[in-house]
């Protein structure tokens, strides 16, 4: 009998991968719940920015969401499926273009944002954003 | 008490831990292997268990490879392999006896032997990591080579060359054993091994899984505080 690898290994990833995560999109201004274990103790900081890449796919899948913090700009990779993440809100669906907004990193000001609520957003019409 | 099974190498993926911490890990489709012989020390001079393991088709094998695993109730086996035990533990194995992954499932650590892939007849840059030679001043169609290879002196002058110098030649395609590497995950269900890190040879290729021979210094200390923890 033949094997057919990609499917043993699917079937090992089936149980890690998360099924509640929300439709996101690049572009999209995301809160990313994180869990931070100090000692014994477990809290949850969130990281909002806007998701400029998204790399990978299954298991492997990684969203690169950036943020200004005090006038600089802050890029976070996150594995989404990862236990350390506790879950992705999106905060505000906005229509880019391309698939990765790396441009942003040489904008400044108002430049910086994203249109939102133009004809390439019909596809997530209606879902719930946080 | 010691163990090899047989595998198949399906390929690498991702594990994660409880505490968030990713684990690359090789998927390995183990067994199920069948017992095909007992050796002890009367018949053969010494105690040991033959597994057999994968299909074959009947017209593929030779006709004693048939008889053999037919002793054992088996269908004919592509792969076998056999490991030594104590006399008195050999009575717990039968002919024809199914070895599934769980008879690893005591082990924290494996080692996992298995043909590492061919890379054909490689330069000692490739084959042993020299750095070669400068690109340039003045260096002049011997970049890649390996330099000096000794002197008469360092050869005790024998004329002949101290054994072991590293010179280019067939690189891969040669048994490759990884020792003490961590067991992830035992899918019992599926057939499945994870361990941690990577194996050689290419997916689909054949691959042995013993009870490792002896581990590595960090790795016996945190077997030594596992049997502790289990006491």
């Amino acid at each position: 009998m033949p094997l057919n690898l990609g499917s043993i290994i699917d079937g090992v990833n089936k149980s890690q991968l998360k099924t509640d995560l929300p439709r996101m999109d690049v572009g999209d201004t995301v809160n990313v719940h994180c869990r931070i274990v100090e000692g014994d103790k477990e809290r949850i900081q969130i990281f909002q920015g806007v998701l400029i890449a998204r790399k990978g796919h299954g298991i492997n899948e990684q969203v690169t969401v950036r943020r200004i913090v005090e006038d600089q700009g802050v890029e976070r990779i996150f594995p989404i499926n990862s236990p350390r993440i506790a879950k992705f809100e999106v905060v505000r669906r906005a229509d880019a273009r391309r698939a990765k907004l790396y441009f942003l990193r040489d904008r400044a000001g108002k430049s910086r944002r994203l249109r939102d609520r133009r004809r390439g957003l019909k596809h997530v019409a209606g879902l719930p954003t946080a | 008490m010691a163990v090899k099974l047989l595998g198949t190498k399906i390929g690498m993926t991702r594990v994660f831990r409880e505490d968030g911490n990713a684990v690359p890990v090789t998927v390995i489709q183990v067994g199920p292997c069948v017992v095909t012989q007992l050796k002890t020390v009367e018949n053969d001079g010494y105690a040991a268990v033959q597994i057999g393991y994968g299909e074959i088709k009947p017209r593929n094998s030779t006709i004693p490879m048939i008889g053999h695993d037919a002793k054992a109730g088996s269908a004919p086996k592509r792969h076998h392999r056999e490991f030594r035990v104590d006399a008195k533990d050999l009575a717990g194995y039968q002919l024809g006896q199914e070895l599934k992954v769980d008879a690893l499932a005591s082990l924290a650590f494996v080692d996992v032997t298995s043909v590492s892939k061919g890379k054909g007849f490689q330069g000692v840059m490739v084959r042993w990591g020299f750095g070669g030679q400068p690109a340039s001043h003045g260096t002049e169609r011997k970049h890649r080579s390996p330099g000096s290879i000794g002197s008469n002196a360092s050869n005790r002058g024998t004329g002949t060359l101290k054994r072991g110098i590293r010179m280019s030649g067939q690189t891969g395609n040669k048994n490759c054993t990884i020792r003490s590497l961590d067991v992830v995950k035992i899918d019992a269900e599926n057939n499945l091994l994870l361990v941690k890190g990577s194996i050689p040879g290419a997916p689909r290729s054949l691959v042995e899984i013993s009870t490792p021979a002896r581990l590595y210094r960090p790795k016996a200390r945190k077997q030594r505080e596992l049997e502790k923890a289990k006491k």
